[in-house]
């Protein structure tokens, strides 16, 4: 009954690709500082648009990629530096190497070598990296003469990002507050925060910016579908559909009219899509920064606030799928007793990621462990 | 009618899947069709079904009418993949029957209003993937686990709960590698949303007198910003892509989590740590 077509008629991938001479772009207020004239790609031609650059430089971009070269490579070496200037173990460790903000002693003063300042080193220049690069956003869309929404909606993003590693220390006076620079650091920071300020859950920003993130990906899986099921009406010539709708525009909005009882139309889709997106990082900072300075336990808030539910004890208490000594390899980080391995609470501090010491990890088809009992990353 | 202006020339008969012309009519700006009749059946039923339990504090330790407090439970461990008494779980039973029946209808729904509109199938191959990501969560992994009481509680803050629970029953959650994907799947989409309807106001609502620009315009701010613009089909592309890749590898992430992996999550990384290479 349904005519399911081959996926060449689903318009998944581009199947005849005319390549041309690279298109130089158009006609630019300050067209200078191009990088190269563009090649074509076939494996890009298949997704999308076949042709990779040009490539605009100019002052924010030069700088901006420089100051963001400076942060990387102060992270990288600091990293590597943790293993002993090992290569090998900067590879094998490196999921778990992390630069870490000062201890909480130092507060919100310059932190010596070794106490964190590599950390506050990092950030500056991963601070001053983004925000030229939003700068290049910004003055490449006025060049353009478009409108600098792309640029307003990287500001929220850059929002989220300064209240987690600046607005936010500062409020609590420490920079130990703040993120750590490191793959799996960051998720621990994560989990310990959330621990700390008793369920991060329950925090309705965190509600709200759980929301809007997974309303992104419904409203692009609804829109990205809507549009490729409609390219053969040429739906996807999007401003012209909006100055000038025809069938395609017509039927995405006949469609989700009939499914739903209401319906987007071409442009304004993409004011749903630019709101859901910005609004993610934007209640997500909110929540973060009140986070510690307004409200110190979001589970003893949710319960003043009648949000808890009373639940019947029906249920045993909750078995650790591991014991203490049940592994037959020492499990990173996980001291014995504790509930939460990996998850250490310092007095005063707030909970910090257990430090990675003391490993000793067996050597398959030999009975020798391997040991170093240096420090990692911290 | 709750009509839009040029609605009429497409509200023609004919293109059902079931019913033939029986169902083929409109109710204000809704469509019906076969599926909407169990669309509406199943979500009538389910949602008075969730007050029913309300009224009766199923699930909870009391009864109550706060909106945030209200759960219903799924069966204790005990009954296994058994049916169980109404008031113990059974009610989440029926519900989830409701769901999932309501859910398929609605892409059911979704196939006959895209066909009646010859457009291609994709917005119900796509809603198909967020339902295989419910069904993985209250069907699929129950039944690997061998319990109903393994899928999670319906109810706004007993849902959270669950999440939180379930994740440290593995220790740290943010360590299950599908979870990273999944997260990795949801950020992109998100940032990639920004920048497409960033894009399309930006060139649609440009500053006062100028005039709305052009796809070329679209293509140059892209590449020379980041040396690449993929275009206009190819971000719908990339889009819908991003957005299924984060619900598929979420049903993965939890899948994987007791029917595969029974420990911590951070132990499970070892095998990196134990590579042959590194000796």
């Amino acid at each position: 009954m349904i005519d399911i077509k081959p996926p060449e008629f689903q318009n998944l991938l581009t199947p005849i690709q005319v390549h041309g001479p690279p298109d130089p772009g158009v006609p630019d207020r300050n067209a200078d500082r191009i990088l190269g004239p563009g090649v074509m790609n076939y494996l890009a031609g298949k997704i999308g648009d076949a042709q990779i650059g040009p490539f605009h430089l100019g002052w924010f971009g030069i700088l901006s990629l420089l100051f963001g070269f400076a942060a990387f490579e102060i992270i990288g070496f600091s990293m590597l530096a943790s293993v002993g200037w090992d290569g090998v173990e900067f590879i094998r460790q490196l999921p778990w190497l992390s630069l870490d903000p000062p201890p909480p002693e130092v507060g919100l003063s310059i932190p010596a070598f070794g106490q964190g300042a590599m950390w506050l080193l990092a950030g500056f220049f991963l601070t001053v990296a983004i925000l030229l690069w939003w700068c290049r956003m910004y003055y490449r869309a006025k060049s353009l003469g478009m409108g600098t929404h792309v640029a307003w909606a990287f500001a929220s993003a850059i929002w989220l990002y300064l209240v987690l590693g600046f607005f936010r220390p500062i409020l609590m006076g420490s920079w130990a507050e703040a993120v750590p620079f490191g793959i799996l650091s960051h998720l621990d920071w994560t989990a310990a925060f959330s621990l700390r300020y008793g369920n991060l859950f329950y925090n309705p920003f965190h509600m709200l910016s759980i929301v809007f993130l997974y309303g992104s990906a419904v409203l692009f899986a609804m829109h990205g579908a809507t549009i490729l099921a409609t390219a053969k009406m040429g739906g996807e010539r999007e401003i012209d559909q909006i100055t000038d709708p025809g069938t395609g525009a017509e039927r995405t909005m006949v469609f989700w009219r009939w499914t739903m009882g209401f319906n987007a139309n071409m442009e304004s889709i993409h004011r749903w899509a630019w709101w859901f997106a910005v609004l993610t990082t934007l209640t997500g900072g909110i929540g973060i920064l009140i986070t510690g300075p307004v409200v110190d336990n979001w589970y003893l808030w949710g319960q003043k606030h009648g949000l808890v539910p009373q639940y019947p004890d029906v249920y045993e208490a909750p078995a650790m799928p591991v014991q203490p000594g049940e592994l037959d390899a020492p499990y990173l980080g996980a001291p014995s007793a504790d509930p939460l391995p990996g998850l250490e609470t310092m007095e005063g501090a707030g909970p910090v990621p257990q430090r990675m010491m003391d490993v000793s990890i067996p050597i398959s088809g030999t009975d020798m462990f391997l040991t170093f009992d240096q420090e990692i990353g911290r | 009618m709750a009509m839009l202006s040029f609605e009429k020339k497409y509200r023609v008969r004919g293109g059902t899947l079931l019913g033939g012309d029986l169902f083929d009519f409109w109710v204000g700006p809704f469509y019906v069709g076969f599926f909407g009749v169990t669309t509406i059946f199943f979500t009538l039923l389910g949602t008075l079904l969730l007050v029913w339990g309300a009224a009766i504090g199923e699930g909870l330790a009391g009864q109550t009418w706060n909106l945030w407090q209200i759960s219903i439970a799924p069966p204790p461990i005990e009954y296994g993949l058994a049916i169980a008494p109404l008031y113990e779980g059974g009610l989440w039973q029926i519900v989830t029957f409701c769901a999932i029946g309501a859910f398929g209808s609605w892409v059911l729904r979704q196939a006959e209003i895209s066909r009646k509109l010859g457009m291609g199938y994709h917005i119900p191959f796509a809603y198909a993937v967020a339902v295989f990501a419910y069904v993985t969560l209250v069907v699929i992994r129950p039944v690997l686990l061998g319990a109903w009481g393994h899928g999670f509680p319906y109810g706004i803050i007993s849902h959270l709960d669950w999440v939180s629970n379930v994740g440290y029953q593995y220790l740290h959650f943010h360590y299950n590698p599908a979870h990273m994907i999944a997260i990795t799947f949801f950020f992109t989409n998100c940032l990639a949303l920004a920048m497409h309807g960033g894009l399309i106001l930006s060139v649609t609502n440009p500053p006062k007198g100028e005039s709305v620009k052009t796809s070329e315009h679209e293509n140059a701010f892209f590449r020379d910003t980041l040396g690449y613009s993929i275009g206009a089909i190819g971000i719908h592309r990339l889009g819908l892509f991003l957005a299924l890749s984060a619900g598929f590898w979420s049903a993965v992430c939890i899948v994987i989590s007791g029917p595969f992996w029974t420990r911590g999550w951070p132990e499970w990384w070892n095998w990196w740590l134990n590579l042959p290479i590194w000796f």
